[in-house]
């Protein structure tokens, strides 16, 4: 038996991660006086120094390492910046109004760190088993971040069902990676694609453990028919903690759909996509139509997040037409900047509503944006911009997601879809509009002036006018996602 | 040609101002936001005079061209260009910017700033659809402009100003969105563009261009806007501000007919033709029975409202004529409805400003506390039933002599209009002007005053300028629409 050391290099970033969740984790142990902003600093320190390690260590060519379980590509490393940069904004977002709530404890920062952790593994699995692995990681810390505010039933009432029905899903997740094994014989990416390109594999086991794959999927992208735990554990949750949810989750749940679907099962891309297509009109027409009903803004916001997931699958399914595969990098860029501007949307949304919550009182329903644009003009334009770019309106970066999934919609030939598409957004765009009625048409019901640390309202500014900078200048964002894609089909 | 890109001016001149207006802030800084707005306003103004003075009226070529790439990953540019068709709209709605900031001087006491600072970049926005020369960019700016009206209605308004902010918004949504897919499928079809111009000349089968058509009549028919989908235009006039009201009329429902001449007929030639009996009898419908819907308004501003979809159906009925009187009508129609609805509108606010009352009823014999408004509300009333020597007969005249030679019926049933027109105006201007004096509210009225007087005077000198020498506008355009009909009657099958 020979043992071949690994190289540890192109891990650097994981490691360096590593390394820090267990430093801080000891040092806030023996500092117990400063352990709260220790933990919180040295946590922002992690994620910024984690973004140098992964630029520098950058290359330009997928590395394969651990014996072929882990693999450093463009498009891993684009996620795991993004990562990174959303979980340091949700952090300093959520930081004020944990302490209000006195549970700015320093085990949550180190959740989160262990969260950003299990969401790079997840990105950078070139096997089943590490993807596993990074996914209950992710969970895991999520699961306990939510019922983080211990004293509040309905927080424990939300990490119960989340944590109940992530366990199913990871069930089935696990169930169908078996089958897909059973049917390949192996758990590498690149082994099962050979195997199903040469019609190595049981096409009915293989179809059984692909169905699971997707519920899997689904279950984390948070897409109907798996949906049902999104509304309440977004409300049910610290607004804070909904705010992580929100966000980088989904890029890497994003990255195990390409991993597992792309990669390893593209030779079937035909029968996925079919799958696809259900999960995500499904999603459209629920998410629109169930949001316009909500008085809770985090429910409304959660069933907006679902039509949006549905959306950015559009992207995916839209990638292979009758075995012509050149649509693909299109195709999976669109859905790719479609996730990224969800995530950049999704902070601001929820940043907001911790803007707008204080010691003692918690924003939201939709009537605690009653006025905003009286109390605070500036935010209430922030809000509006997020608003409208959620509806897909010009000039803001919204709209330019719509447009290029849609684009790859059209492109493959999918009409039917795009128009269903389209006249959802309609549906979408009142209860959007419905936030900026209450925020200009309306009176103030609370007129106390807006309470929030000067880095929270700096980040949020910068946040909103990202969105309509983003909106006027989208070719950057998207060619990079094109690049990154690119160096890892 | 200069080499000042004149039409990006036009554009960002007034959303840049309207920013700067903004960024005034709160209402104590009001007369610096007001004086702003108004400097902003006339720059803006100014800025598109090139525009006229500049334009090679003997060909039909785009001028003031600029092209820079936007987005290259979708081939989008920024490419903007004028033609005899458009220049006309965005100095119209520079001109236009001007009074509604006049208007809303004194009568806007809240969020001065931000009421401004809306009406200047919707003029920007606006004027970027008119010069736009990529569908993605026309779409862009058509999308934004609906989100400063959509404040302007629902903050501004009236009692019910929610319902028709939001009916507004969704309504002319749907019908982009469907568009925002045509387009689509033309960056498809056309190898990877999004240039308008090169869409005139793809070649499309029949099938697709029907579809075409169809989802264009939609997204520009909404905003024209036509019978049957009009119903969201008296809501959104009754509700909106004086100065909402004006640019709804003057310029915003002008997008939908613009759209017409620059998308459907020449990009879908072969389906227009198809189905152009479609788009004259909906056009008919719309003058003749909204036109009766308009006599019997118990609200000044509902029937001006009306009065706008039946003179919009005029409009679409020229077009789809295909002879060049019948277009040129209606483009002289669609600038003289630009001076006309926003003179009619800024005539109702001044009342309602003093009143507070759109009722017909509440008012009676204004002409003997109002003499010199009355005179100005005359003459507006005038030419909107299309009296001769106003600019309202030029474009009605011109469009019933194209639709006569196009099928006689057609022509008798669209003149009816000037019947229709005279009764509704003048029957309104009687009972609200004439007769004895109805109430206490209107004994105590007080006649216009010199901003008032600037603000009408200035629109009557167009209403009549433009009805006495309608030469210096058909100049402009002729070469352009008769470069357009001619490329209309060749099949692109």
């Amino acid at each position: 038996m020979n043992f071949v050391v690994p190289d540890f290099y192109p891990a650097a970033a994981e490691i360096f991660v590593a390394v820090m969740a267990l430093v801080i984790m000891l040092a806030s142990t023996f500092a117990r006086s400063i352990a709260r902003s220790l933990s919180y600093y040295a946590t922002q320190f992690t994620l910024i120094a984690a973004a140098f390690v992964t630029i520098f260590t950058m290359e330009g060519e997928p590395v394969y390492t651990f014996s072929n379980l882990f693999i450093r590509d463009l498009m891993g490393d684009f996620l795991k910046l993004m990562i990174y940069f959303s979980t340091a904004i949700a952090l300093l977002y959520g930081r004020a109004y944990l302490a209000d709530r006195k549970i700015d404890k320093p085990e949550y920062y180190l959740l989160a760190l262990l969260m950003t952790l299990g969401m790079m593994v997840m990105v950078t699995a070139n096997h089943m088993l590490p993807m596993y692995i990074g996914l209950e990681m992710m969970s895991l810390a999520l699961y306990t971040m939510v019922a983080f505010d211990r004293d509040s039933a309905r927080s424990t009432e939300a990490a119960m069902k989340y944590f109940v029905l992530g366990a199913l899903a990871s069930g089935l997740l696990l169930y169908g990676m078996s089958m897909v094994y059973g049917a390949t014989g192996s758990l590498e990416f690149s082994a099962i694609a050979q195997a199903i390109y040469n019609e190595a594999a049981n096409r009915t086991v293989l179809m059984f453990g692909l169905v699971f794959l997707v519920a899997g999927i689904s279950f984390k992208l948070g897409v109907v028919p798996f949906h049902m735990w999104v509304p309440d554990v977004y409300q049910g949750a610290p607004t804070a903690v909904t705010l992580m949810i929100a966000t980088a989750p989904k890029l890497a749940a994003f990255a195990m759909a390409v991993r597992l679907l792309i990669w390893a099962l593209f030779d079937i891309a035909e029968e996925w996509q079919t799958m696809l297509m259900l999960v995500a009109v499904a999603s459209i027409v629920l998410g629109n139509l169930a949001a316009i009903a909500q008085q809770n803004i985090k429910r409304m916001l959660a069933y907006s997040g679902i039509s949006h997931m549905g959306f950015m699958l559009l992207g995916l399914l839209a990638g292979v037409v009758d075995g012509d595969r050149h649509f693909a990098l299109n195709a999976y860029s669109s859905a790719m900047f479609y996730a990224v501007s969800y995530v950049i949307m999704s902070l601001a949304s929820f940043g907001m509503l911790i803007l707008l919550s204080r010691a003692g009182f918690e924003a939201e329903n939709i009537d605690d944006f009653k006025g905003l644009s009286r109390r605070s003009p500036w935010f209430a334009l922030m809000m509006l911009f997020v608003m409208f770019s959620m509806a897909g309106i010009p000039f803001f970066i919204g709209f330019f997601a719509k447009l290029s999934v849609l684009q790859a919609v059209v492109a493959a030939g999918y009409f039917w879809l795009a128009v269903v598409a389209v006249l959802m957004s309609v549906a979408g765009a009142f209860y959007y509009l419905r936030v900026v009625k209450v925020m200009y048409f309306d009176e103030p019901v609370d007129a106390s002036p807006i309470h929030a640390p000067a880095e929270v309202r700096v980040m949020l500014s910068a946040n909103g006018i990202a969105i309509a900078a983003l909106g006027l200048a989208p070719q950057m964002l998207m060619s990079l996602c094109a690049y990154a894609l690119l160096g890892s089909l | 040609m200069t080499d000042i890109p004149l039409l990006s001016l036009a554009i960002w001149v007034p959303i840049l101002g309207g920013l700067l207006v903004l960024a005034t802030g709160a209402d104590r800084n009001a007369p610096l936001a007001r004086m702003l707005a108004l400097a902003v306003a006339v720059a803006g103004f100014v800025v598109t005079l090139p525009l006229y003075t500049g334009f090679d009226t003997t060909t039909s070529a785009m001028q003031f061209v600029e092209m820079t790439s936007w987005v290259p990953r979708f081939n989008i540019n920024y490419h903007l260009g004028v033609d005899g068709i458009s220049v006309l709209f965005v100095i119209l709605n520079a001109f236009i910017t001007i009074t509604v900031v006049l208007a809303g001087w004194k009568v806007i006491e809240d969020r001065v700033a931000q009421y401004m600072a809306a009406f200047l970049i919707m003029s920007g926005l606006m004027n970027g659809i008119f010069s736009a020369l990529d569908g993605v960019l026309f779409y862009v700016f058509f999308e934004a402009s609906l989100i400063p009206m959509y404040l302007i209605i629902g903050v501004w308004g009236g009692p019910n100003r929610v319902y028709a902010a939001i009916k507004f918004f969704l309504y002319t949504l749907l019908g982009s969105l469907l568009m925002l897919v045509v387009l689509l499928y033309l960056f498809m079809q056309s190898g990877g563009s999004f240039s308008i111009l090169d869409w005139h000349q793809l070649p499309l089968p029949i099938e697709p261009q029907i579809l075409i058509f169809l989802a264009f009549l939609v997204a520009f028919g909404v905003k024209v806007p036509m019978w049957p989908v009009h119903t969201w235009l008296p809501d959104a006039h009754v509700e909106a501000p004086t100065g909402g009201s004006v640019v709804l009329a003057a310029i915003a429902l002008k997008l939908g007919a613009y759209g017409f001449l620059r998308f459907s007929l020449p990009i879908v030639p072969d389906a227009a033709h198809e189905l152009a009996w479609l788009v004259i009898m909906l056009s008919l419908i719309a003058v003749v029975y909204i036109g009766f819907v308009a006599l019997v308004q118990a609200d000044m501003k509902k029937l001006v409202a009306y009065s706008s979809i039946s003179h919009m159906g005029f409009v679409t009925l020229g077009f789809f004529i295909f002879n060049p009187l019948g277009v040129e009508g209606a483009i002289v129609q669609m600038i003289s409805h630009g001076f006309v609805s926003a003179a009619m509108f800024l005539c109702i606010g001044v009342l309602y400003d003093r009143v507070h009352s759109r009722q017909i009823a509440d008012y009676g014999g204004v002409v003997h506390t109002m003499p010199k408004f009355a005179a100005f509300f005359m003459l507006f009333a005038m030419a909107n039933s299309g009296l001769p020597a106003t600019s309202g007969f030029v474009g009605e005249f011109m469009v019933v002599l194209g639709a006569v030679q196009y099928n006689f019926w057609i022509g008798f049933i669209a003149a009816t209009t000037l019947i229709l027109g005279a009764a509704y105006s003048l029957w309104m201007y009687k009972r609200v002007v004439f007769g004895k004096v109805a109430n206490k509210h209107v004994a105590e009225l007080e006649d216009i005053n010199a901003r008032e007087f600037a603000f009408l005077g200035i629109l009557a000198l167009c209403v009549l300028a433009m009805g006495l020498y309608p030469y210096p506008f058909t100049e402009v355009m002729h070469a352009s629409v008769n470069e357009l009909l001619r490329h209309v009657a060749v099949s692109k099958l």
